[in-house]
């Protein structure tokens, strides 16, 4: 990413670890992920994105670190001279696995990028193991701090809940939502600087809200669209989209992207139409784009309707 | 910062007094004043407003203490005050339990249920809570009274404990122990009696260390503390020299007493050597860990005690400023320290010069608002920051980025008055008492079925039967099945291991740990099932949610234990334990913190003791 920059900082200090016997040499400052990626080694990711500020919070990238009590995540921590570090140990393995089937059998996740199915079967991630899933808590955002009612005694707590549907642009379905913070993020000091959503409430009951959980519409929400941007499980969704779907005609198959500059003003961001049978159907940025970093306005992201307009 | 304030209408004349209470009265229309015409040409706020963003959670507290929740007005007032996002301050008031973000009835009850009760009859005391105040959660507006189960109150050694939050009336917070559904009547209908610490400490007067004083000093006055030696500790102190006060805890091996047994004098090294400014030191009075009281008792009877360790603390790691976090659930120990720290500055012993020396030193006392996880180190900083109590991921560690992002030292309360023992009898002097790994002594709270439950301090060394026995042991005619060393976050042990010497040492070569003191006696008339489940629940409650394998691991235990005890296992009970073993080494050893990481210790524990065959038997 950023490979035409020209390079301002001091040429950084190359330190040497080693990763599942290999001798790895990275700069200065590079986390483990990083180092990880540089040799090749595919190391699963749901919280991280180059353009946000690691949260470690998924635990699904942890790897064993000699002399460290406990796994530790590699999307944060900074690789260090000498480190003697295992990304496919056999705590590794049993970690990954139990944390992918604690999150698909507690959210919905058929709509995540296809690697995250092949990180189970990698795994060997079988969600099932902990019951049939139950029908979650309509009452989600209004559970108390540190209550909740009698565990089920035959399945599996979900997060299940109906899709929030109170706008014209996006959807909010969060019984796809692991709890990433992406969005959090985005919408904050990461990109957006709007900060109409934070993590409410604690534990299972934990979730994503505006104050006392108001529509968008009555929230701080400008509509950028970057929360949808950076999610990674469709519970951020254009519209469009999610309209398509539940009709039955989304296709991606039949679907083009057009890369192209966006006519609203002049910063240049860099706008991919993603097009089904001649009609913009969402609108997104590269994550590696100088402009954007991935992330647009409620112009770019949303403002296309007047290219089909017949008037 | 784009913020969007003003939706939720102006605010109520009490909401308004409530956050103005805390943050004095606002200077200008940018801020939630009068807007004058003057404001038309200057701008307030921005970084200065939100320089007081740790005044957030003190101002919802009052928010709650005074009109009984947090309403959308409310929050929107404080946020224009600070100039913080309004999701972000409703994540926050929406992740403590003592805040509310609901209309609630003026009164709500919250009554202990957690182990210890537990083992002591609370399902009794529930099932009088609700033929007298209705169903459990129920906290409707309308009605006068509500009440709610709650997690351990701190109150163990009394075997029943409720706290009264009010926001009508003269009284706010009250701690009522032990408990009856009558008591807490008598107390709703009156007003309250005056706040008589109990003394439950049972070792004798001349074999107290830490507890010397206990019982026998007037906590609220500063020439009885000074009659009792006090102040002479920070006296030493100041004449030694910060790296001599180091060099002394050195001596002395003292070893933290929240848990974690981490050499505190390398911890004052780390910052005090750290060049970046200010530093700060924190004494963590966030005691909840199920079963523990002691710092409780240390807070409500010898609050200058805690404050003078806290000066040396702050004397020696180069800190400017000190914060006392004590848990919501400690009203009467908030106050007593509060009361403490103003008499302490008005006679020179805090604030500019202490004892009139160059060293500056001020105190705050911050109170949580019912969150075990704020206890966690890094988790208290983002509290006292005004942010939601999520564990950070270490490194860096608080030496090198605590609290505000400065290099900070923090200990237990306990840990904190070890070292006026130490400034008195000397490093090495301290180090001859107890064993060659566990100097000194140690508080123990000993609670559940045994016939003298209370605090007892011993030097380390002695053993759990010796322990025992000095309680009482558990009444006649019963027997011992078990015994919880450490608390929730600690393990089971049984019988045969009542040999075992309570140290550092000891307890690790077992696969236990002392954790914060925690003894929790269960004999044969107790359901250990039931106590499982409980253990089960808190941790789930209790989960921030941040990390996956906590904020999910937690509620498949709590399943999985479900199903064992209800007969209904998914395959056979060997692969439901396979599979209980699976989600604990997952929790262990990835989650964020030591809460994700211990939250399947004491049932694993429970697992290989055999106590199993409690829990497969009970419904």
């Amino acid at each position: 990413m950023n490979g035409h920059r020209v390079a301002l900082a001091a040429p950084r200090r190359l330190l040497t670890l080693t990763i599942d016997g290999r001798e790895v040499k990275v700069p200065e400052g590079s986390t483990l992920l990083q180092a990880c990626r540089q040799v090749g080694i595919d190391t699963p990711t749901l919280c991280y994105l180059e353009n946000l500020t690691p949260v470690n919070v998924c635990r699904v990238c942890v790897v064993e670190l000699e002399g460290s009590r406990t796994l530790v995540p590699a999307c944060s921590r900074k690789a260090e001279n000498g480190m003697v570090v295992s990304s496919d140990s056999e705590r590794v393995r049993a970690s990954r696995k139990l944390v992918l089937e604690f999150l698909a059998s507690s959210v919905d996740l058929s709509l995540c990028a296809p690697e995250v199915s092949a990180w189970m079967s990698r795994y060997g991630a079988d969600p099932a193991r902990f019951g049939s899933p139950e029908p979650g808590n309509v009452d989600r955002d209004r559970t108390r701090p540190g209550e909740h009612s009698p565990v089920s005694q035959d399945g599996a707590a979900t997060v299940a809940q109906p899709p929030k549907l109170d706008n014209d642009t996006y959807v909010r379905d969060y019984s796809r939502c692991i709890l990433c913070y992406k969005c959090v993020e985005a919408c904050g000091s990461d990109a957006q600087n709007t900060f109409a959503i934070a993590v409410a409430g604690r534990g299972f009951e934990a979730r994503i809200s505006t104050e006392f959980d108001v529509g968008l519409p009555d929230s701080a929400c400008v509509y950028c669209g970057n929360c949808i941007g950076v999610c990674p499980t469709g519970a951020l969704m254009f519209k469009s989209e999610f309209e398509m779907r539940q009709a039955g005609t989304w296709a991606p198959e039949r679907q083009s992207v057009t890369t192209t500059i966006c006519p609203y003003c002049g910063v240049g961001c860099n706008l991919e139409l993603h097009v089904q049978d001649n009609s913009i159907v969402k609108v997104t940025s590269p994550l590696d784009h100088d402009v954007t970093l991935g992330h647009l306005c409620v112009k770019g992201r949303f403002g296309y309707r007047f290219v089909q307009s017949r008037e | 910062m784009d913020l969007r304030l003003g939706l939720a209408g102006p605010p109520t004349d009490g909401e308004k007094a409530a956050v103005d209470s805390v943050l004095g009265d606002p200077e200008s229309g940018w801020d939630g004043g009068t807007r004058t015409q003057r404001d038309g040409h200057m701008a307030v706020g921005g970084h200065q407003a939100r320089g007081r963003r740790h005044l957030l959670l003190p101002a919802l507290e009052s928010l709650q203490e005074r009109t009984g929740w947090v309403s959308p007005s409310g929050l929107d007032y404080l946020c224009t005050r600070l100039s913080v996002p309004p999701a972000e301050a409703y994540g926050v008031a929406a992740f403590y339990s003592l805040l509310r973000t609901d209309p609630s009835p003026p009164t709500v009850v919250h009554v202990c249920d957690d182990v210890v009760c537990l083992s002591q009859g609370a399902e009794d005391l529930c099932r009088e809570m609700e033929a007298r105040f209705g169903a459990e959660g129920r906290l409707d507006p309308e009605t006068g009274v509500g009440w709610t189960r709650s997690p351990c109150l701190g109150r163990c050694e009394q075997g029943s404990a409720a706290l009264l939050q009010r926001s009508s009336g003269p009284n706010g917070r009250t701690s009522l122990a032990p408990a009856s559904a009558d008591a807490i009547a008598a107390l709703l209908g009156g007003t309250d009696p005056e706040w008589l610490p109990a003394a439950p400490v049972r070792t004798p007067p001349e074999q107290r260390r830490l507890l010397r004083r206990v019982g026998r000093v007037n906590p609220a006055s500063l020439d009885s503390y000074r009659a009792w030696g006090g102040y002479q500790a920070l006296r030493a102190a100041l004449r030694m020299g910060p790296s001599a006060v180091v060099e002394e805890l050195k001596r002395a091996r003292l070893m933290g007493r929240g848990g974690a047994a981490f050499p505190t004098g390398a911890k004052w090294e780390a910052v005090a050597a750290n060049p970046l400014r200010p530093h700060f030191f924190v004494c963590n009075a966030d005691e909840s860990e199920p079963g523990t009281f002691k710092d409780r008792v240390l807070l409500e009877q010898d609050p200058f005690a805690v404050l003078e360790a806290l000066t040396i603390a702050g004397l020696a790691t180069g800190s400017e400023r000190g914060y006392v976090y004590i848990r919501g659930e400690y009203p009467e120990a908030a106050a007593g320290v509060a009361r403490a720290v103003a008499e302490a500055r008005r006679h020179g012993f805090l604030g500019p010069s202490v004892m009139g020396s160059d060293f500056n030193f001020e105190v705050e006392v911050r109170e949580g608002a019912g969150a075990y996880i704020a206890g966690e180190e890094t988790a208290l900083f983002n509290s006292i920051e005004g942010k939601r109590p999520e564990p950070r991921n270490k490194p860096p560690f608080p030496t090198q980025a605590g609290l505000f992002g400065r290099p900070t030292g923090i200990n237990n309360v306990e840990t904190l008055v070890n070292v006026l023992e130490i400034l008195t009898v000397g490093g090495e002097g301290y180090a001859q008492l107890g064993t060659s790994g566990s100097t000194g002594t140690r508080l123990f709270c000993v609670s559940g079925c045994v016939q003298a439950p209370g605090l007892y301090e011993l030097e380390f060394g002695a053993t759990l039967a010796q322990l025992l026995e000095l309680a009482g042991g558990v009444p006649p005619g019963r027997s011992l099945r078990a015994v919880l060393l450490g608390g929730a976050a600690g393990s089971f042990v049984g019988p045969q291991d009542l040999g075992i010497r309570l140290t550092f040492e000891d307890t690790r070569a077992i696969g236990a740990s002392l954790g914060s003191g925690v003894v929790l006696v269960l004999d044969d008339t107790v359901d250990l099932g039931a106590i499982l489940r409980r253990l089960a629940r808190f941790f789930r409650d209790e989960s921030c949610g941040q990390c996956v394998p906590c904020r999910v691991g937690t509620v498949r235990q709590e399943e999985l234990l479900a199903r064992l005890s209800a007969g209904r296992t998914i395959g056979s009970v060997q692969a439901e334990l396979q599979l209980l073993r699976e989600i604990g080494a997952a929790m262990r050893d990835s989650s964020i913190c030591g809460l994700g990481q211990t939250a399947a210790t004491a049932i694993e524990s429970a697992v290989r003791l055999g106590l199993l065959g409690g829990l497969e038997g009970s419904v």
